[in-house]
């Protein structure tokens, strides 16, 4: 009997500190497998955020540099252009993206710099207790919205795939979802195809992952996936906002 | 046969894997594991060797043999 699924040498055997049902643990898994299948783990440089993946450095067997606040980007960007053969991941949550770092996200997309960015949605501030988010949907409770989202005191929720499409250097932005078999697979695919397009030297990729966080939330971690299919993904629709691999004169032309 | 096997003392008992199977095979354990969660537990048997439970996994405490 072969062994068809087992645990990726990118992740080390540390249980992982995550509430229960958490999709970060499942995007670890999927960046660690992707990783080792194109045999980058050795040049990888993981940037953990500011967020609960902050403690990303515990479990994968790459090296590390946690950024400050919204700043995995410009990290990403000065690490980069010094080492151009390292492979870069900068994993952030939008609490982290989409707050403190719209700047820095902004910028790094614009200018295409060659870097691949893995962006959780989940809505809500995770680590601090819930609170919204710029992602949170109108409506949506949480800690500082007990009332739901009010669009005329908060605004309405940020849609960072659309805006970064504008920009025209990226070269890759999907969003995807964890909610059932065929969105994990897309998930991973989409990882694959961002960490890929960094290895030869492509440009700018990001792929916007809706999560749960069943904690703050306050579902089970089954009613999350659900509420994710239901609710999330009619807000943040799941699709491929720029795919443009194949034509390479596009990148920093005019 | 396919089968699955899950570390018990890794699993935090949240349930994706049970959602997910296409076969309802996988349940949630009566009894408690050294974390004090109650683990998910393979039923024994009609595993079809899928996958689905392992990439849904977020703790990684799924193997999958065929």
């Amino acid at each position: 009997m072969e062994k068809i699924f087992k645990k990726p040498k990118g992740l080390n055997d540390k249980t992982m500190h995550y509430c229960p049902g958490c999709g970060h643990g499942i995007v670890h898994k999927m960046i660690a497998q992707t990783l080792e299948e194109l045999d980058l783990l050795e040049r990888t440089i993981f940037i953990s955020p500011v967020g609960c993946a902050v403690f990303a450095y515990w479990y994968f067997n790459t090296d590390h540099i946690q950024a400050a606040h919204g700043r995995a980007p410009a990290v990403a960007t000065g690490l980069k252009r010094a080492n151009p053969e390292l492979i870069i991941v900068s994993y952030q949550g939008d609490g982290d993206l989409a707050s403190a770092g719209t700047a820095e996200i902004v910028h790094a997309a614009a200018r295409g710099e060659n870097i691949s960015v893995i962006f959780i949605n989940n809505a809500v501030y995770g680590m601090t207790g819930g609170q919204m988010a710029p992602t949170t949907l109108v409506g949506q409770k949480t800690s500082t919205s007990p009332f739901g989202r009010d669009p005329n005191f908060a605004g309405h929720p940020l849609k960072v795939c659309e805006m970064l499409a504008t920009t025209k250097a990226p070269r890759y932005i999907e969003r995807t979802s964890l909610d059932s078999v065929a969105n994990l697979n897309k998930t991973k695919k989409a990882i694959k195809k961002s960490f890929d397009l960094q290895a030869r030297g492509e440009g700018f990729s990001l792929v916007e992952i809706l999560s749960p966080c069943p904690t703050n939330w306050g579902m089970s971690p089954p009613e999350a996936m659900d509420w994710i299919a239901e609710t999330l993904s009619k807000e943040y629709p799941l699709g491929v906002f720029r795919d443009e691999r194949a034509d390479t004169e596009v990148r920093n032309d005019s | 046969m396919p089968k699955i096997e899950i570390e018990k003392n890794v699993c935090k008992g949240c349930g994706l894997c049970v959602r997910i199977c296409p076969k309802n095979v996988i349940v949630i354990s009566k009894g408690l594991n050294d974390k004090s969660y109650h683990p998910a537990e393979y039923i024994g048997e009609g595993c079809i060797g899928c996958k689905s439970c392992a990439l849904t996994c977020p703790d990684s405490a799924i193997e999958v043999y065929k």
